[in-house]
Parts: structure tokens; sequence; C-alpha cells
């Protein structure tokens, strides 16, 4: 028989060890579901890496409350590392800050962010996990960005960014011809907008009394941006980005 | 008929207060027009500065259409005071060099005189619009260029095509012709009542000016006499630049969002020409001439 001082000694470093064990568990696997994540990521940016550069063509549709726009023909330019433009092919072009010119090879360039795995979703039909991106710079304008991948493919199906200066946006992108390069047919932004108003003492509209129409009472605005033909790798002048 | 139309067109054109109207078109949208040029950016960023919160704007905002639509929001509300000037003289004027009775004893009817001077009318002011179109329309491309125009309205932006705007102004003219045309008709009726220019000069005037402060007031208890305003409907034209929107709120290109509401206001204003006219063809027959 042990005496009871020893045996709740003994019982004291059992519990340690145990704790210990289970704490070493949750690290490594912490540790594996994050190394996973970045596997995951590093499949995606392998993917983006096939490409150094591309022009794309498309056309351009902007739905935001308090703007009447027409859909316009957009050619996008593309270069490694980060280079993108968007240029409205003729006429004005009324853009969000910011998001649009993000894209995937944007989010996922440098190494300067921590993968976090956040589980498991849906996008549609579509099985896809949950990453988030926490930047490490404190220099850097996004403050968390969460992927939504399909394993599968290692395609990116879906993106939320919140930045510091130009708020939160969702990308969904949509794939086809050129999903072997990870890149899209056809992208949707959606963010969010301020209200407009100008005084009508100012624009002395013509007045025809008619109520405002619901959709200029929603704030979410989209951009939708449905891409032709991408020609690959085929160079690009560092005079489109200026 | 025709006659009697060149010898009124003779009197408005031989006068030289007719030009003044074309000068003082001249010097008002070469100013603007100055002004844009040296500090359009101000102007553009003070009508955007809302949207350019959550957006960034590329292109030539400041182009010439954008250019003359401001000009026309300035001057249309003043151009009503230079036809004033010719319209309410037209039979006033006459009583007071006692020309009137000479006139009378020609052998034409009264109706005849009246739409002899009221037609005299109507091509002083269309060729005062046609400068006015030249000088900011014309002038404003060649100066501003062109690109799209965004039509910042109080609670939205309209952004057009270039291809899409300027059937949008030439529909814009014919509508401000309506307009002047209406304050013409308006002036020529009250120069039936006076012996000299200026009481119908000032009362045409002071009736535009009261009716453009009522319709631009924005209190509800004027609301509701605003219909009743031609002035109201003076300000129709800016209906042309105002598109449609599909479902998924995509601007269709070559349509109008209230064209029927725009060709409500331009036939209010018809009926504002034709009634002051047989009005005016009325008050003429019955009227004692005396000088």
């Amino acid at each position: 028989m042990l005496p009871l001082r020893l045996c709740v000694k003994t019982n004291n470093t059992k519990m340690k060890k145990i704790l210990l064990l289970l704490l070493s568990i949750i690290i490594f696997q912490q540790a594996a579901f994050s190394q996973d994540a970045m596997g995951l990521i590093n499949k995606v940016k392998s993917k983006l890496d096939k490409v150094n550069d591309y022009v794309a063509e498309g056309r351009m549709k902007t739905d935001v409350s308090f703007i009447k726009a027409p859909a316009g023909k957009v050619k996008v330019f593309y270069k490694k590392p980060n280079k993108f433009k968007l240029k409205r092919d003729g006429g004005i072009s009324i853009l969000p800050k910011g998001g649009v010119s993000v894209n995937m090879s944007n989010l996922l360039t440098g190494k300067d962010f921590v993968a976090i795995p956040s589980g498991d979703s849906k996008v549609g039909n579509i099985p896809v996990k949950v990453v988030k991106l926490l930047p490490t710079s404190e220099n850097s304008d996004v403050v968390l960005t969460t992927l939504y991948i399909e394993e599968a493919t290692s395609l990116i199906r879906k993106a939320n960014t919140t930045t510091k200066e130009n708020g939160t946006y969702e990308m969904e992108m949509i794939y086809g011809k050129f999903a072997s390069f990870g890149l899209p047919d056809k992208v949707i932004f959606a963010f969010n907008t301020k209200d407009y108003k100008l005084p009508k003492g100012v624009t002395l509209d013509f007045d025809t009394n008619e109520p405002v129409a619901d959709r200029m009472k929603n704030k979410k605005g989209r951009v939708e941006i449905s891409y032709t033909n991408y020609i690959i790798n085929k160079g690009v002048s560092d005079a489109e980005f200026r | 008929m025709w006659k009697l139309l060149q010898i009124e067109l003779f009197k408005i054109f031989k006068r030289p207060r007719t030009y003044i109207s074309f000068a003082a078109i001249t010097a008002l949208v070469g100013l603007i027009q100055m002004g844009l040029y040296i500090d359009g950016k101000s102007y553009v960023e003070f009508m955007l500065r809302d949207l350019s919160m959550s957006f960034e704007i590329e292109g030539n905002i400041l182009n010439g259409y954008l250019v003359c639509y401001i000009i026309l929001q300035l001057l249309l509300v003043h151009v009503p005071l230079l036809i004033t000037l010719i319209a309410a003289d037209l039979i006033s004027g006459e009583a007071n060099m006692g020309t009137l009775r000479l006139l009378l004893t020609k052998p034409v009817s009264r109706t005849e005189v009246i739409f002899a001077k009221f037609g005299a009318a109507t091509i002083y002011t269309l060729l005062l619009l046609v400068w006015m179109a030249i000088l900011a329309l014309f002038v404003s491309m060649a100066l501003f260029g062109t690109d799209d125009m965004l039509n910042m309205k109080s609670g939205y932006i309209v952004q057009m095509k270039s291809y899409d705007v300027f059937w949008r102004y030439a529909c814009a003219f014919g509508f401000a012709a309506l307009a002047m045309l209406t304050v013409a008709a308006l002036g020529f009726f009250l120069s039936l009542f006076a012996e000299n220019s200026i009481g119908p000069i000032v009362a045409t005037m002071s009736i535009i000016l009261v009716f453009t402060i009522l319709s631009t007031l924005d209190i509800p208890f004027f609301n509701a006499i605003k219909p009743y305003l031609f002035t109201t409907h003076m300000i129709g034209w800016k209906g042309f630049f105002d598109v449609k929107v599909s479902e998924d709120n995509e601007a269709i290109i070559g349509s109008v969002q209230n064209l029927g509401k725009v060709l409500q206001a331009a036939g209010i204003l018809v009926l504002h020409i034709v009634g002051l006219l047989i009005a005016s063809v009325i008050v003429f027959k019955r009227k004692d001439v005396l000088s």
C-alpha cells in the first residue's frame, strides 16, 4: 500500500503528462492543418504561376444603385508579380476603389501572410475549403482575406477581402476554358457603397414626381466582368500599366 | 403673308437691340467655357465628391457634351429674358412709335398681322437657339473634346455613351425651342395691352422670374402648384438626358427614362403657345387701335 501523499503526487504527474500530451496533439494538429492550408495555397499558387502575363478582353457591367451605366468592353492587363490594369475600351470608367484591381495572383504574391484553415463550406453546389489569410506586414492595406478554395481543382471560387482604406469586397469567380491557368471566365465584385446626393438647387432636375425605385435603395454595388478571351504569356509592355 | 413676314423680320433685324441677345449669349457662353477650361477640374471634383469617395473615375469627364449641358442649365433660365426684349416689343413698340394704326390701314387682316409678327419672333428665337447650339455644343466639343457624358442628378448619376448623346442634344434643343416660344408668345400677348414696350417686357420678365423661383423651390407648399406653372415644364429638355435601365440595372442605350413626361411637358408648352396666340388674335381683333 502506497502512502496517501505519494499516491496524490503520482496522480499529479500523470495528469501533467496527459495535459502535455493533449497540448502537444493540439499544437501538432494545428500545425498540420496550417501546413495543409499552406499546401492548398501553394497548389493554387503553382497553378497561377503558370501565367507570367496576360491580356484579357471582356465585358463589364456596373450595378450600383445610384449609377445608371451601360455595359462596356474592357481590356485587362496583367504582368507578374503584381501589375494589373483594367482599361475601359473607350469612354469613362467608374470602378470601385481598389476592388477591381485586386486579382488572385495579387492576393497570393509574396509570403507575408499566415494561412489559417477555417473549415469546409460550399460556393453554390461546389464543396470548398475555407482558408483565412492574415498579412504579417503591418503596412499591408489588406486586413483579412478569406478564400474559398475548391480542393479538387485548386481553384479559388470566392474571396472576401477586408481592406483598411476601401472597406470589404467580395469576389466570386466562375471558371471555364482557362481554368487550367486559374483564370476565371467571369468575376463578380460586390462591395458596399456610400450615399450619393447633390442638392436639387444645384442640379435643377426635371421633376417627374416618380417614387424612388427599390433598386435605388440597394446599398450593395456589383461589378461583373465576363472575359471573352485571354492571351496568355505572350508578353505585355510596361507602358500598359501607366 | 410671306411679304408681311419679310417686313417684320426686316424690322427686327434692323434694330441694334436684336443683336444684344446674340452678343450676350456669345459673352456668357465664352465666359463659362473659359472658366471651365481654366478650372473645370474643381467643378467636376465638387460634383463628384460623393462618388469619388468609393469610386475611381477615369476618362475625359469634362468633355464638350458635359460643358454644353452645364451651359444650357445656366443659360436656359436667362435666355427667356433676351427673347422677351424682342417679343414683348412687337406690338407695343409699334404702338409707341405710332405706326400700328398705319400698319392696319394696309389691306391685310389683323390675324395676318399677328401671325406675321409672331412668325418673325419665332424665327428670331430659333436663330438665337441655333447660335447658342453652335457656341455651347459645337465650340465646346472642339475645345473640350468628346467622351461619354455623365449627367449628375440629385439622386443618381447617368452615364451615356458618347455616340448616344448627340441625338439627345438635337431633341433637347427642339424642346428648348418650344420653351422659348412659350416665352415669346407670352411676351407677345402682353405687348397687346401696352402703348410702350417697357411695361410688357418687365411684366413678362417678372412672370418668368416668379414662376421660375416657384418651380425650383423645393417647398411642399409650392409643390402643389408647380404642375400648373409653364416654367416647371420648360426644363423638360433635361428629360432627354436620363436613360432607362434593364432588370439588372444596366443603362439601355438610346432610351429616355420618362419620355411620356417629357412629351407631356412639350404638349403643355405647345398648348400655351397655341392658347396665347389664339388669345392674341382675339384681343387684337377687338382692340381699338388709337396709336
